[in-house]
C-alpha cells in the first residue's frame, strides 16, 4: 500500500532523511520510533506529500507521491493524517470540521456529510460535542475528533504523526483506545509514536530511525524480543524508553 | 462616508490579494507585489492623490497616442486612489495575519484533501481576519480621517493647480517629483530600520 524506497531528503544542505526504505502492506501497522530529530515526522509527512523530497520514491496504492503530474489533493484526500497538535479548524464547529472536506473535496451533499461526521462521532463517543468549537474541548477529545475527521474522508490508509505526544497521561489511553480498534478493523497504519505500548499490542513492524536512517526494520516481536540483536543504537533507545 | 466605506472594503480585496501575492512562491510575483506595496506606503497619500488625477491621464495620452488627455472625473480619481492607496497599508496588515495562522493549519487542509484555494479561503483566510481585526479597524480609521482630510481641499483647487501646470509647462511637476522621491528615500530608510529592528527584538515561536 505505501512504499518508500531510497527516500533522501534536505534542507539546504543539512541532510534529513538519508536512504529511507520501508513498506506498509495492506491491512499493516508500522510504528515508527527513535530520538528526536531522527527525522520519523518528516518521513511520515513526506508520504503525503506535505514535505517534499529530493531523491527516491513513494508510493502510495501505485500512485507515485514525488511525481510532478499526480493529482496531490486527490491522492491526500485518500491518506488520512492525525497530527500532534490536534490541528482542528477552531474557527469551525465541532462538525463543521467533519464536513468541510468532504463537501468541498469529496463533494458530497451537506445532509450525507453530516451524517457520516456524526455517525463517526459517534464511533469515537463524542457525538454530544458536534455543535461545540474545539476550543471548549480537552486535548484528548480534539484529538479524537480530529480522527474522526481524517475517517470522515474514507481513506484507504492512516498517517499519526506522535498523536498522543501533546496529551496530559490520563488522556492518552482514550484515543489510543480508538487508534487499536481501527486497527482491529484492518486499516492500514503508519504512527509515529513513542508509546510502546500501543506497538506492541496492535503494530505489526517497528521501524526504528535515528539521523535520518532508518536503522531497525523488524517484526514486532522480534524488536521487543530479542534486544540483544538489535542496533547499538536501538538498544539505548529502547532501554531510555521503556521505564514507565 | 461612502469613500470610506468603498475605500475600506476594496482595500481588503485588493490588499488581501497582494498579501497572497506577496506570499507567493513565484519569485516575480512576489517581487512586484512588494514594489507596489513599498511605493505606496512611502509616499504621504496627498502626494498620490495629485500624482493619480494629473500624471496618470498624461501617462495614458502618451499610451494611446490621443491628443488631449483623458479627463477622469475627480470623483472616480479620489475613489481609485483610495482604494489602490489603502489595499497597500491592508496588504501588510493580512500578510501579518495570514502569517500568524499556525503553519499547521495549513497542514492539516492540505492533509485533507483541499487545494491551496479551498484552504485559503475556507481555513486560513478566516482566522487571519479574525486575528487582525482590531487591527484593520485602527487602519479603517485612519483612513476615515484621511478622507476628511482630502475632502477639505476642494476639487476646484486641483483644477485651479492643473491650470498653473499648463501655463508654466513642466517645471512644477519636476519640483514636485523631487518632493516626492525625498519623502520616498525617508520613508524607505525608515521602514528598513523598523525591519531591522523587529528581526532583534523578534520572539521565535
Amino acid at each position: 500500500m505505501i512504499s518508500i524506497r531510497n527516500v533522501s531528503k534536505w534542507y539546504g544542505s543539512f541532510k534529513v532523511l538519508s536512504q529511507c526504505s520501508t513498506e506498509v502492506a495492506k491491512g499493516q501497522v508500522v510504528v515508527v520510533c527513535g530520538p528526536s530529530g531522527s527525522g520519523k515526522s518528516t518521513l511520515i509527512k513526506c508520504v503525503n506529500a506535505l514535505e517534499p523530497f529530493q531523491e527516491g520514491t513513494i508510493t502510495v496504492d501505485g500512485t507515485s507521491v514525488g511525481d510532478p503530474s499526480t493529482d496531490l489533493p486527490r491522492l491526500r484526500a485518500r491518506v488520512g493524517m492525525v497530527f500532534q497538535h490536534f490541528e482542528l479548524f477552531p474557527h469551525l464547529s465541532i462538525i463543521d470540521n467533519l464536513t468541510l472536506a468532504q463537501i468541498k473535496v469529496l463533494r458530497r451533499d451537506r445532509d450525507t456529510a453530516t451524517k457520516k461526521g456524526l455517525a463517526l462521532l459517534e464511533r469515537v463517543g463524542l457525538r454530544e460535542q458536534a455543535p461545540k468549537f474545539p476550543g471548549q474541548l480537552s486535548g484528548g477529545q480534539q484529538q479524537r475528533v480530529a480522527i474522526a475527521r481524517a475517517l470522515c474522508m474514507d481513506p484507504i490508509a492512516m498517517l499519526f504523526d506522535e498523536p498522543t505526544s501533546a496529551l496530559d497521561p490520563e488522556m492518552i489511553n482514550e484515543v489510543l483506545d480508538v487508534m487499536v480498534e481501527l486497527a482491529s478493523e484492518g486499516m492500514t497504519m503508519m504512527c509515529v509514536t513513542h508509546e510502546m505500548g500501543f506497538a506492541r499490542k496492535v503494530a505489526h513492524r517497528v521501524v526504528f530511525m535515528d539521523k535520518g536512517e532508518i536503522v531497525e526494520d523488524v517484526p514486532t516481536a522480534e524488536f521487543f524480543g530479542n534486544p540483544a540483536a538489535r542496533a547499538e543504537r536501538a538498544q539505548q533507545f529502547l532501554s531510555k524508553i521503556l521505564h514507565h | 462616508m461612502q469613500l470610506t466605506v468603498v475605500a475600506a472594503l476594496g482595500g481588503t480585496v485588493f490588499g488581501t490579494l497582494l498579501a497572497l501575492a506577496r506570499l507567493s512562491p513565484a519569485r516575480p510575483v512576489q517581487l512586484a507585489a512588494g514594489g507596489y506595496v513599498n511605493l505606496m506606503r512611502s509616499i504621504p497619500l496627498l502626494l498620490v492623490i495629485f500624482w493619480f488625477y494629473f500624471l496618470v491621464p498624461v501617462a495614458l495620452q502618451s499610451l494611446t497616442g490621443a491628443d488631449r488627455p483623458p479627463r477622469i472625473g475627480a470623483e472616480r480619481s479620489a475613489y481609485i486612489t483610495f482604494v489602490m492607496f489603502e489595499a497597500a497599508y491592508f496588504c501588510e496588515i493580512m500578510r501579518a495575519g495570514i502569517q500568524s495562522v499556525s503553519r499547521g493549519q495549513q497542514g492539516a487542509a492540505f492533509a485533507l484533501g483541499l487545494t491551496y484555494t479551498q484552504a485559503m479561503a475556507n481555513v486560513i483566510l478566516p482566522q487571519a481576519f479574525r486575528n487582525m481585526l482590531p487591527v484593520l479597524l485602527t487602519q479603517t480609521i485612519i483612513l476615515f480621517q484621511d478622507v476628511s482630510l482630502v475632502s477639505l481641499l476642494n476639487v476646484t483647487d486641483f483644477v485651479g493647480a492643473a491650470v498653473k501646470i499648463a501655463q508654466r509647462d513642466s517645471r512644477i511637476i519636476e519640483l514636485y517629483t523631487f518632493v516626492a522621491v525625498v519623502y520616498f528615500a525617508l520613508c524607505y530608510l525608515l521602514s528598513e530600520l523598523v525591519k531591522r529592528l523587529q528581526r532583534r527584538i523578534a520572539v521565535v515561536r
